[in-house]
């Protein structure tokens, strides 16, 4: 072998070797994922068989939408509503590129036509209206077509007087629909009172992240606000604040545990617990058939007579 | 207004003008053929000055809704009821400045009025979070608003603020749990409810206390789902992107009024509100009777559903 020779083979060596490259980034990416939390290299499957909780730090990863639905459901139950609502474009805003760009973008990387998904399901066996937000679409943002769907979906639990759970995960309104965006605090609150005029059931999960303008309607607005361990909610987001005390915050700021320590949530419930926690929620509130109560109201007497005599 | 108004950055060619009126007349007496060139010029800046009005960009607008001498809240109560009364606190713990609260008449009509302020000197600016209110402060205009309930009085809402004060405390108070519970208890309400953009209506802050059977806004206001400096910085990651910023989200209170969302504009005194307060709380006095007078012939019921029934419209989406 002469010396050109040589040298076109370890060419060749070196092209095939960049070919047969064990595993693309992406790929890699698709087996292990590192906890942001305490940087355990952690198999994909296991970590979904998990919840996506991190199994040695107990850190909740940031799940879609679709996941949620399939954790806190029974399998097979749930009933997708009004799920062709799409955004309009209806300033026609423009930043650094058109809104219905950033839209099919967004739906291109999430495979959601908007970034929150509503239906009827039940929760072990009990029925009940559920809306879930993805933060993977769009950022979770409240536009109209967010707005109209949480609507719709509370105006559905009030006519089959179902519980209604909303989970969510969002930055905010969506500033390319501008004031329409804001319109839609006024709009799903609004449904909501007449709901909690019903004496109907509300439960808020707010998962990692909530704020802006969902954690200053529709999410702080439940019966019983239950917050996702390590997830972070407020209203302002945590450089605005530095920005205008001109102070550090503390590192815990706006933690679902903070929050409860400043009596914001009710509970602070891990995802492994978070269905049956739920459900037990919802058997509470239910008005006790009419059978069941009457003997137990009936035990209960004979109980007090028998101390009596 | 004692003082004279300040001129705004795109009133400099008028400013410019005015000097050399000023200047001529100073010389009059000692030269009386001037008296032509005043008049020519005098003439050239009327022309110049309503074509400039005519034609605001979104962020003319938004200089002059932030103008440092715009007439705020206590402007407009006090001009409209000089012996109004004002109500302090939440009854919880603490009395926010930024959100004034009071009792007032405003012709025959008694009404429970509500409004962010701003502050004038620096020491009031300060003290009013440069009109952004706390919790505490959406809490007070919510015990009044259930104050308006029971003695059946409308409520008259002002807003001119920036947004929610994004403060340490303000979290820990939750800010967001007092503006949602507003949204959901001023819906509830079965008097009507007559909000006012007098400024700025900056986002979740503002409609905390704007969620009313009638929205009006001045000319000149602005009403925006966040601010343009945070538009422009998320969006354009720029901070000088300002101006796109207020142009693409349309914020003025002509473009919101063809939204459906504003019911009407209320004409300010020519080169915006500052130039003359009595004008203002004049010309939104009778707009704000206008609709109370309408609204009175419904029944509470009626007066509900009707507030339920615009923001339920609210929205602009297609079914594919």
């Amino acid at each position: 072998m002469d010396l050109k020779e040589w040298f076109a083979s370890r060419q060749k060596r070196n092209e095939t070797h960049l070919v047969k490259q064990p595993l693309t980034t992406e790929e890699y990416c698709a087996l292990w994922t590192q906890c942001f939390q305490c940087r355990e290299l952690l198999y994909t499957r296991d970590l979904r068989n998990n919840l996506h909780v991190c199994p040695k730090c107990q850190y909740h990863f940031r799940i879609g939408a679709l996941q949620r639905i399939e954790q806190l459901t029974d399998p097979d139950t749930f009933e997708e509503i009004d799920p062709d609502l799409v955004s309009t474009d209806p300033l026609g805003f423009f930043d650094t590129d058109s809104y219905p760009n950033r839209q099919a973008e967004a739906t291109r990387k999430s495979g959601l036509k908007e970034a929150i998904i509503t239906g009827l399901c039940k929760i072990d066996s009990l029925k009940a209206a559920l809306g879930v937000m993805d933060f993977g679409h769009f950022g979770g943002s409240m536009g109209s077509v967010v707005g109209e769907k949480v609507t719709r979906l509370t105006e559905r639990a009030q006519e089959k007087k179902l519980p209604l759970i909303l989970v969510s995960s969002s930055g905010g309104a969506r500033m390319q629909e501008g004031i329409l965006s804001l319109m839609q605090l006024a709009k799903t609150s609004s449904a909501l009172k007449t709901f909690a005029d019903e004496g109907l059931l509300y439960i808020s999960i707010l998962s990692e992240p909530t704020y802006g303008g969902v954690t200053a309607s529709f999410a702080m607005l439940g019966d019983i606000i239950i917050a996702e361990p390590g997830a972070r909610i407020g209203f302002a987001g945590r450089r605005v604040i530095e920005q205008t005390i001109k102070q550090k915050l503390p590192v815990d700021f706006q933690t679902a545990e903070y929050l409860m320590k400043n009596g914001q949530v009710d509970l602070v419930v891990e995802r492994q617990a978070l269905k049956e926690t739920v459900a037990r929620l919802i058997r509470f509130h239910q008005p006790p058939s009419p059978a069941p109560a009457f003997v137990e109201r009936k035990d209960r007497k004979t109980v007090t007579t028998a101390k009596k005599s | 207004m004692d003082k004279k108004p300040v001129p705004l950055e795109f009133e400099q060619p008028l400013e410019l003008l005015a000097q050399q009126i000023d200047a001529l007349e100073k010389q009059l007496a000692d030269h009386p053929e001037l008296d032509r060139d005043i008049e020519r010029l005098q003439k050239q800046y009327d022309q110049l000055r309503r074509s400039l009005y005519s034609k605001l960009r979104a962020i003319d607008h938004l200089a002059i809704a932030r103008h440092p001498q715009r007439p705020y809240t206590r402007d407009y109560f006090q001009r409209w009821d000089a012996c109004w009364i004002e109500l302090h606190g939440d009854r919880k713990g603490a009395d926010d400045p930024a959100l004034v609260c009071g009792l007032l008449h405003m012709g025959a009509m008694r009404v429970v009025a509500v409004g962010t302020q701003k502050g004038r000197s620096l020491r009031d600016k300060q003290q009013c979070n440069f009109g952004m209110p706390q919790p505490e402060g959406y809490r007070k205009a919510l015990r009044l608003f259930h104050h308006a309930e029971k003695f059946r009085l409308p409520v008259v809402t002002l807003i001119d603020t920036p947004g929610a004060y994004p403060g340490m405390t303000a979290e820990e108070h939750n800010q967001a749990e007092a503006i949602a519970v507003n949204l959901l208890e001023l819906s509830g309400l079965t008097v009507p409810v007559i909000a006012v953009v007098t400024g700025e209506g900056g986002s979740g802050g503002a409609l905390a206390i704007g969620v009313a059977n009638r929205i009006l806004m001045l000319e000149h206001s602005v009403y925006s789902v966040i601010s343009p400096e945070g538009c422009a910085s998320i969006l354009w990651r720029s901070a000088d992107k300002v101006s796109e910023a207020c142009q693409a989200m349309k914020m003025t209170a002509r473009e919101i009024m063809q939204l459906g969302i504003v019911d009407g504009v209320i004409d300010e005194p020519l080169g915006g509100a500052h130039h003359d307060y009595d004008v203002a709380a004049e010309n939104a006095k009778r707009a704000i009777i206008q609709q109370l007078e309408e609204l009175s012939k419904h029944s509470a019921e009626e007066i509900r559903r009707d507030r339920q029934n615009k923001f339920r419209r609210i929205g602009a989406f297609a079914e594919a």
